[in-house]
Protein backbone atom coordinates (compact mmCIF):
# COMPACT_ATOMS: atom_id res chain seq x y z
CA UNK A 1 0.00 0.00 0.00
CA UNK A 2 3.00 2.56 0.85
CA UNK A 3 6.68 1.63 -0.21
CA UNK A 4 9.56 2.84 -0.15
CA UNK A 5 10.12 4.78 -3.16
CA UNK A 6 13.25 3.14 -5.53
CA UNK A 7 14.76 6.14 -6.13
CA UNK A 8 15.72 6.47 -2.75
CA UNK A 9 19.28 5.31 -2.07
CA UNK A 10 19.25 2.41 0.74
CA UNK A 11 21.36 4.72 3.08
CA UNK A 12 20.60 6.70 6.46
CA UNK A 13 20.46 10.56 6.09
CA UNK A 14 22.68 13.13 8.27
CA UNK A 15 19.60 15.00 8.57
CA UNK A 16 17.70 15.42 12.24
CA UNK A 17 14.87 13.18 13.42
CA UNK A 18 11.58 15.23 12.23
CA UNK A 19 13.68 17.28 9.78
CA UNK A 20 10.86 17.95 6.41
CA UNK A 21 13.76 17.68 4.09
CA UNK A 22 13.60 14.12 4.06
CA UNK A 23 10.16 13.71 3.72
CA UNK A 24 10.42 16.16 0.36
CA UNK A 25 13.79 14.24 -0.53
CA UNK A 26 11.24 10.52 -0.31
CA UNK A 27 8.43 12.67 -2.92
CA UNK A 28 10.65 14.23 -5.16
CA UNK A 29 12.14 9.78 -5.55
CA UNK A 30 8.48 9.01 -5.84
CA UNK A 31 7.54 11.01 -8.54
CA UNK A 32 11.16 9.97 -10.26
CA UNK A 33 9.90 6.81 -9.96
CA UNK A 34 5.93 7.36 -11.25
CA UNK A 35 7.46 9.52 -14.26
CA UNK A 36 10.65 7.06 -14.84
CA UNK A 37 12.60 9.48 -14.94
CA UNK A 38 15.46 8.54 -12.78
CA UNK A 39 17.96 7.56 -15.54
CA UNK A 40 18.11 10.80 -17.18
CA UNK A 41 17.40 13.45 -13.78
CA UNK A 42 20.23 15.78 -12.92
CA UNK A 43 19.86 17.25 -9.08
CA UNK A 44 21.86 20.23 -8.40
CA UNK A 45 22.06 20.56 -4.69
CA UNK A 46 22.39 23.94 -2.74
CA UNK A 47 24.48 24.81 0.13
CA UNK A 48 22.63 24.24 3.00
CA UNK A 49 21.26 20.99 5.03
CA UNK A 50 19.96 19.56 1.56
CA UNK A 51 23.71 19.84 0.38
CA UNK A 52 24.27 16.12 -0.05
CA UNK A 53 20.56 15.87 -1.85
CA UNK A 54 22.89 13.57 -4.38
CA UNK A 55 23.68 11.10 -1.92
CA UNK A 56 20.34 10.56 -0.75
CA UNK A 57 18.26 10.37 -3.80
CA UNK A 58 19.81 7.94 -6.76
CA UNK A 59 20.56 10.39 -9.86
CA UNK A 60 23.12 11.94 -10.88
CA UNK A 61 23.83 15.53 -8.97
CA UNK A 62 25.88 18.35 -8.82
CA UNK A 63 26.93 20.97 -6.09
CA UNK A 64 26.49 24.43 -6.68
CA UNK A 65 28.31 27.27 -4.99
CA UNK A 66 26.17 29.10 -2.07
CA UNK A 67 22.80 30.52 -4.18
CA UNK A 68 24.03 29.59 -7.65
CA UNK A 69 21.98 26.50 -8.01
CA UNK A 70 19.70 27.98 -10.60
CA UNK A 71 22.19 29.64 -12.27
CA UNK A 72 24.42 25.94 -12.42
CA UNK A 73 20.67 24.73 -13.54
CA UNK A 74 20.10 26.85 -16.43
CA UNK A 75 23.86 26.29 -17.92
CA UNK A 76 23.04 22.24 -17.63
CA UNK A 77 19.27 22.59 -19.00
CA UNK A 78 20.83 24.84 -22.19
CA UNK A 79 23.53 22.26 -22.51
CA UNK A 80 21.55 19.04 -22.41
CA UNK A 81 17.87 19.70 -22.55
CA UNK A 82 17.16 16.08 -23.02
CA UNK A 83 18.06 15.90 -19.41
CA UNK A 84 15.79 16.81 -16.05
CA UNK A 85 17.24 19.24 -14.52
CA UNK A 86 16.23 20.38 -10.87
CA UNK A 87 17.25 23.14 -8.46
CA UNK A 88 16.67 21.78 -4.75
CA UNK A 89 17.77 24.92 -2.10
CA UNK A 90 17.04 26.38 1.17
CA UNK A 91 15.60 29.67 1.82
CA UNK A 92 19.19 30.96 3.13
CA UNK A 93 20.11 29.88 -0.60
CA UNK A 94 17.67 31.09 -2.67
CA UNK A 95 16.48 33.98 -1.40
CA UNK A 96 19.29 35.30 0.19
CA UNK A 97 22.48 34.99 -1.26
CA UNK A 98 21.00 33.47 -4.53
CA UNK A 99 17.91 36.09 -5.04
CA UNK A 100 19.30 37.56 -7.92
CA UNK A 101 19.85 33.80 -9.36
CA UNK A 102 16.46 32.82 -8.34
CA UNK A 103 14.84 36.38 -10.00
CA UNK A 104 16.35 35.99 -13.24
CA UNK A 105 16.56 32.68 -13.89
CA UNK A 106 12.55 32.63 -13.14
CA UNK A 107 12.60 35.77 -15.74
CA UNK A 108 14.15 34.09 -18.42
CA UNK A 109 11.68 31.21 -18.32
CA UNK A 110 14.21 28.23 -18.10
CA UNK A 111 12.99 25.07 -18.58
CA UNK A 112 13.78 23.76 -15.12
CA UNK A 113 12.36 22.94 -11.81
CA UNK A 114 13.54 24.67 -8.45
CA UNK A 115 11.88 22.85 -5.17
CA UNK A 116 12.29 25.34 -2.68
CA UNK A 117 12.22 24.79 1.07
CA UNK A 118 11.39 27.31 3.35
CA UNK A 119 12.13 26.07 6.93
CA UNK A 120 12.94 29.94 7.90
CA UNK A 121 16.11 29.68 9.39
CA UNK A 122 19.26 28.74 7.74
CA UNK A 123 19.70 24.89 9.14
CA UNK A 124 23.04 23.80 8.07
CA UNK A 125 25.22 26.83 10.10
CA UNK A 126 23.11 26.58 13.49
CA UNK A 127 20.03 28.62 13.10
CA UNK A 128 20.70 32.12 11.80
CA UNK A 129 17.95 34.61 10.54
CA UNK A 130 16.88 34.06 6.88
CA UNK A 131 15.10 36.19 4.45
CA UNK A 132 11.91 34.07 5.53
CA UNK A 133 12.16 34.03 9.43
CA UNK A 134 8.81 35.12 10.60
CA UNK A 135 8.32 38.57 12.41
CA UNK A 136 8.97 38.21 16.39
CA UNK A 137 11.37 34.99 15.45
CA UNK A 138 13.87 34.13 17.79
CA UNK A 139 16.96 33.09 15.75
CA UNK A 140 21.00 33.16 16.63
CA UNK A 141 21.23 36.19 15.34
CA UNK A 142 17.57 37.52 16.17
CA UNK A 143 17.90 36.86 20.00
CA UNK A 144 15.15 39.01 20.47
CA UNK A 145 12.76 38.30 17.43
CA UNK A 146 12.81 39.33 13.82
CA UNK A 147 12.54 43.12 13.77
CA UNK A 148 10.81 44.24 10.65
CA UNK A 149 12.02 47.65 10.98
CA UNK A 150 14.73 47.23 11.45
CA UNK A 151 16.08 43.84 9.14
CA UNK A 152 12.57 44.14 6.94
CA UNK A 153 9.30 41.55 6.69
CA UNK A 154 9.94 38.23 5.59
CA UNK A 155 9.92 37.65 1.89
CA UNK A 156 7.32 35.93 0.18
CA UNK A 157 8.86 34.00 -2.83
CA UNK A 158 6.02 33.12 -4.81
CA UNK A 159 4.26 36.05 -4.66
CA UNK A 160 7.42 38.23 -6.06
CA UNK A 161 7.69 35.29 -8.77
CA UNK A 162 4.30 35.57 -9.43
CA UNK A 163 4.55 39.23 -10.85
CA UNK A 164 7.21 37.65 -13.69
CA UNK A 165 5.56 37.24 -17.49
CA UNK A 166 7.33 33.75 -18.08
CA UNK A 167 7.11 31.17 -15.02
CA UNK A 168 4.83 28.69 -15.98
CA UNK A 169 4.20 27.00 -12.70
CA UNK A 170 4.54 28.51 -8.99
CA UNK A 171 2.80 26.54 -6.15
CA UNK A 172 3.72 27.10 -2.32
CA UNK A 173 2.64 23.62 -0.60
CA UNK A 174 3.59 21.98 3.41
CA UNK A 175 4.63 18.54 4.78
CA UNK A 176 3.33 19.66 8.31
CA UNK A 177 0.25 16.88 8.14
CA UNK A 178 0.22 13.82 5.86
CA UNK A 179 -3.03 15.87 3.67
CA UNK A 180 -0.16 18.31 2.66
CA UNK A 181 2.26 15.75 1.92
CA UNK A 182 0.29 14.41 -0.52
CA UNK A 183 -0.16 17.48 -2.15
CA UNK A 184 2.88 18.23 -2.02
CA UNK A 185 4.01 15.41 -4.02
CA UNK A 186 1.33 16.19 -6.30
CA UNK A 187 2.74 19.66 -6.68
CA UNK A 188 6.60 18.49 -7.37
CA UNK A 189 5.48 15.70 -10.04
CA UNK A 190 3.08 18.75 -12.40
CA UNK A 191 6.34 20.26 -12.23
CA UNK A 192 8.27 17.47 -13.16
CA UNK A 193 5.77 16.98 -15.63
CA UNK A 194 5.47 20.16 -17.06
CA UNK A 195 9.42 20.14 -17.34
CA UNK A 196 9.10 17.29 -19.75
CA UNK A 197 6.47 18.52 -22.15
CA UNK A 198 8.58 21.66 -22.05
CA UNK A 199 6.20 24.18 -20.91
CA UNK A 200 8.95 25.99 -19.05
CA UNK A 201 9.82 26.97 -15.46
CA UNK A 202 8.28 25.31 -12.42
CA UNK A 203 8.63 26.11 -8.85
CA UNK A 204 7.36 24.82 -5.82
CA UNK A 205 8.11 26.19 -2.36
CA UNK A 206 7.48 23.79 0.32
CA UNK A 207 6.87 24.81 3.88
CA UNK A 208 8.95 22.48 6.19
CA UNK A 209 10.19 21.87 9.74
CA UNK A 210 13.23 22.82 11.13
CA UNK A 211 12.60 21.41 14.66
CA UNK A 212 16.51 21.25 15.86
CA UNK A 213 16.68 25.33 15.05
CA UNK A 214 13.45 26.21 16.30
CA UNK A 215 14.15 24.83 19.62
CA UNK A 216 11.31 22.17 19.48
CA UNK A 217 10.23 18.89 19.49
CA UNK A 218 9.38 17.45 15.79
CA UNK A 219 5.86 17.51 16.61
CA UNK A 220 5.55 20.72 18.09
CA UNK A 221 7.50 21.98 14.52
CA UNK A 222 4.66 20.43 12.72
CA UNK A 223 2.30 22.49 14.53
CA UNK A 224 4.58 25.67 13.97
CA UNK A 225 4.52 25.40 10.49
CA UNK A 226 0.22 25.17 10.23
CA UNK A 227 0.07 28.08 13.15
CA UNK A 228 2.64 30.75 12.69
CA UNK A 229 4.08 29.88 8.77
CA UNK A 230 0.99 29.14 6.69
CA UNK A 231 -0.39 32.59 7.71
CA UNK A 232 2.44 34.51 6.75
CA UNK A 233 2.66 31.71 3.41
CA UNK A 234 -0.82 31.25 2.27
CA UNK A 235 -0.24 27.39 0.65
CA UNK A 236 -1.62 28.48 -2.82
CA UNK A 237 -1.29 27.78 -6.47
CA UNK A 238 -0.01 30.99 -8.21
CA UNK A 239 -0.08 29.90 -11.83
CA UNK A 240 -0.41 27.27 -13.30
CA UNK A 241 -0.09 28.39 -17.14
CA UNK A 242 -0.19 25.25 -18.79
CA UNK A 243 -3.38 24.50 -17.53
CA UNK A 244 -4.98 28.05 -17.95
CA UNK A 245 -3.89 27.80 -21.61
CA UNK A 246 -5.67 24.50 -22.22
CA UNK A 247 -9.08 25.58 -20.29
CA UNK A 248 -8.60 28.82 -22.69
CA UNK A 249 -8.60 26.94 -25.96
CA UNK A 250 -11.44 24.54 -24.83
CA UNK A 251 -13.68 27.36 -24.51
CA UNK B 1 -13.04 -2.49 6.37
CA UNK B 2 -9.69 -1.66 4.49
CA UNK B 3 -6.66 -2.90 6.39
CA UNK B 4 -3.35 -2.65 6.64
CA UNK B 5 0.33 -3.15 8.23
CA UNK B 6 2.50 -1.10 9.06
CA UNK B 7 5.88 -2.19 8.90
CA UNK B 8 8.54 -0.14 10.54
CA UNK B 9 12.18 -0.51 9.84
CA UNK B 10 13.61 0.18 13.60
CA UNK B 11 17.14 1.03 12.56
CA UNK B 12 16.20 3.73 10.27
CA UNK B 13 14.13 5.18 12.30
CA UNK B 14 15.03 8.49 14.41
CA UNK B 15 12.12 8.40 16.83
CA UNK B 16 10.77 12.34 15.66
CA UNK B 17 6.97 10.61 16.58
CA UNK B 18 5.72 12.42 13.37
CA UNK B 19 3.92 8.83 12.57
CA UNK B 20 2.99 8.22 16.29
CA UNK B 21 0.88 12.14 15.98
CA UNK B 22 -0.70 11.51 12.43
CA UNK B 23 -1.47 8.29 12.76
CA UNK B 24 -6.05 8.14 13.48
CA UNK B 25 -6.07 5.29 15.22
CA UNK B 26 -3.60 5.78 17.63
CA UNK B 27 -2.11 2.92 17.20
CA UNK B 28 1.96 3.65 17.16
CA UNK B 29 4.05 4.11 20.22
CA UNK B 30 7.56 4.78 21.13
CA UNK B 31 9.89 2.02 22.04
CA UNK B 32 11.75 2.14 25.97
CA UNK B 33 14.94 0.70 24.23
CA UNK B 34 16.98 1.98 21.60
CA UNK B 35 17.95 1.49 18.27
CA UNK B 36 21.94 0.97 17.51
CA UNK B 37 21.39 4.70 16.38
CA UNK B 38 20.58 5.52 19.92
CA UNK B 39 17.01 6.60 19.18
CA UNK B 40 13.47 5.68 20.88
CA UNK B 41 12.20 3.77 17.83
CA UNK B 42 8.29 3.79 16.72
CA UNK B 43 6.24 0.75 16.72
CA UNK B 44 3.08 -0.37 16.18
CA UNK B 45 1.43 -1.88 19.15
CA UNK B 46 -2.14 -2.89 17.53
CA UNK B 47 -2.13 -4.20 13.81
CA UNK B 48 -4.98 -5.42 13.87
CA UNK B 49 -6.46 -2.11 14.17
CA UNK B 50 -4.90 -0.27 11.28
CA UNK B 51 -6.67 0.47 8.46
CA UNK B 52 -3.92 1.17 6.20
CA UNK B 53 -4.58 5.19 5.49
CA UNK B 54 -0.69 5.26 4.76
CA UNK B 55 -0.46 9.00 7.02
CA UNK B 56 2.13 7.07 9.08
CA UNK B 57 4.35 6.50 6.25
CA UNK B 58 3.82 9.72 4.24
CA UNK B 59 4.79 11.67 7.47
CA UNK B 60 7.96 9.48 8.06
CA UNK B 61 10.83 12.06 6.51
CA UNK B 62 13.01 8.64 6.64
CA UNK B 63 10.89 6.02 4.98
CA UNK B 64 11.42 3.87 7.89
CA UNK B 65 7.79 2.85 7.30
CA UNK B 66 5.96 0.90 4.77
CA UNK B 67 2.14 -0.17 4.92
CA UNK B 68 1.48 -3.50 3.74
CA UNK B 69 -1.72 -4.94 2.37
CA UNK B 70 -2.64 -8.15 4.92
CA UNK B 71 -3.00 -10.68 1.92
CA UNK B 72 1.02 -9.09 1.27
CA UNK B 73 2.44 -10.44 5.05
CA UNK B 74 0.15 -13.39 5.59
C1 LIG C 1 29.50 31.92 0.02
C2 LIG C 1 29.01 31.32 1.29
N1 LIG C 1 28.46 32.13 2.22
C3 LIG C 1 28.00 31.60 3.39
C4 LIG C 1 28.08 30.26 3.61
C5 LIG C 1 27.57 29.70 4.92
N2 LIG C 1 26.30 29.00 4.79
C6 LIG C 1 26.26 27.65 4.64
S1 LIG C 1 24.70 27.06 4.55
C7 LIG C 1 24.05 28.61 4.75
C8 LIG C 1 22.58 28.86 4.79
C9 LIG C 1 21.76 27.62 4.86
O1 LIG C 1 20.41 27.91 5.02
P1 LIG C 1 19.31 27.45 4.00
O2 LIG C 1 19.69 27.79 2.61
O3 LIG C 1 18.01 28.01 4.47
O4 LIG C 1 19.32 25.86 4.08
P2 LIG C 1 18.81 24.90 5.25
O5 LIG C 1 20.05 24.38 5.91
O6 LIG C 1 17.95 25.68 6.18
O7 LIG C 1 18.06 23.82 4.53
C10 LIG C 1 25.06 29.57 4.88
C11 LIG C 1 24.83 31.01 5.07
C12 LIG C 1 28.65 29.45 2.61
N3 LIG C 1 28.74 28.13 2.75
N4 LIG C 1 29.10 29.99 1.47
S1 LIG D 1 19.37 21.59 11.09
FE1 LIG D 1 17.22 21.81 10.48
S2 LIG D 1 17.21 21.74 8.21
FE2 LIG D 1 19.19 20.92 8.96
S3 LIG D 1 18.91 18.68 9.11
FE3 LIG D 1 18.46 19.54 11.13
S4 LIG D 1 16.24 19.90 11.13
FE4 LIG D 1 16.87 19.64 8.99
MG1 LIG E 1 16.57 27.14 5.64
Amino acid sequence: MYMRPESLENVRTHYCAGCGHGIIHKLLAECLDELEIRQNTILVAPVGCAVLAYKYINVDGLEAAHGRAPAVATGLKRARPENIVISYQGDGDLLAIGAGETLHTANRGENLTVIFVNNAIYGMTGGQMAPTTLEGQKTLTSPYGRNAAEVGFPIRACEMLDTLEAPAYIERTSVHNPGAVRKTKKAIRKALEYQISGAGYSFVEVLSMCPTNWGVDPVTGASWVKDAMIPWFPLKKFRDRPAENAEKEAS
Amino acid sequence: MKRGIPRIDAERCKGCGLCISVCPKTILSRSEDVNSQGAYYAFCHDENSCIGCNACALMCPDAAIEVHAPEEVA
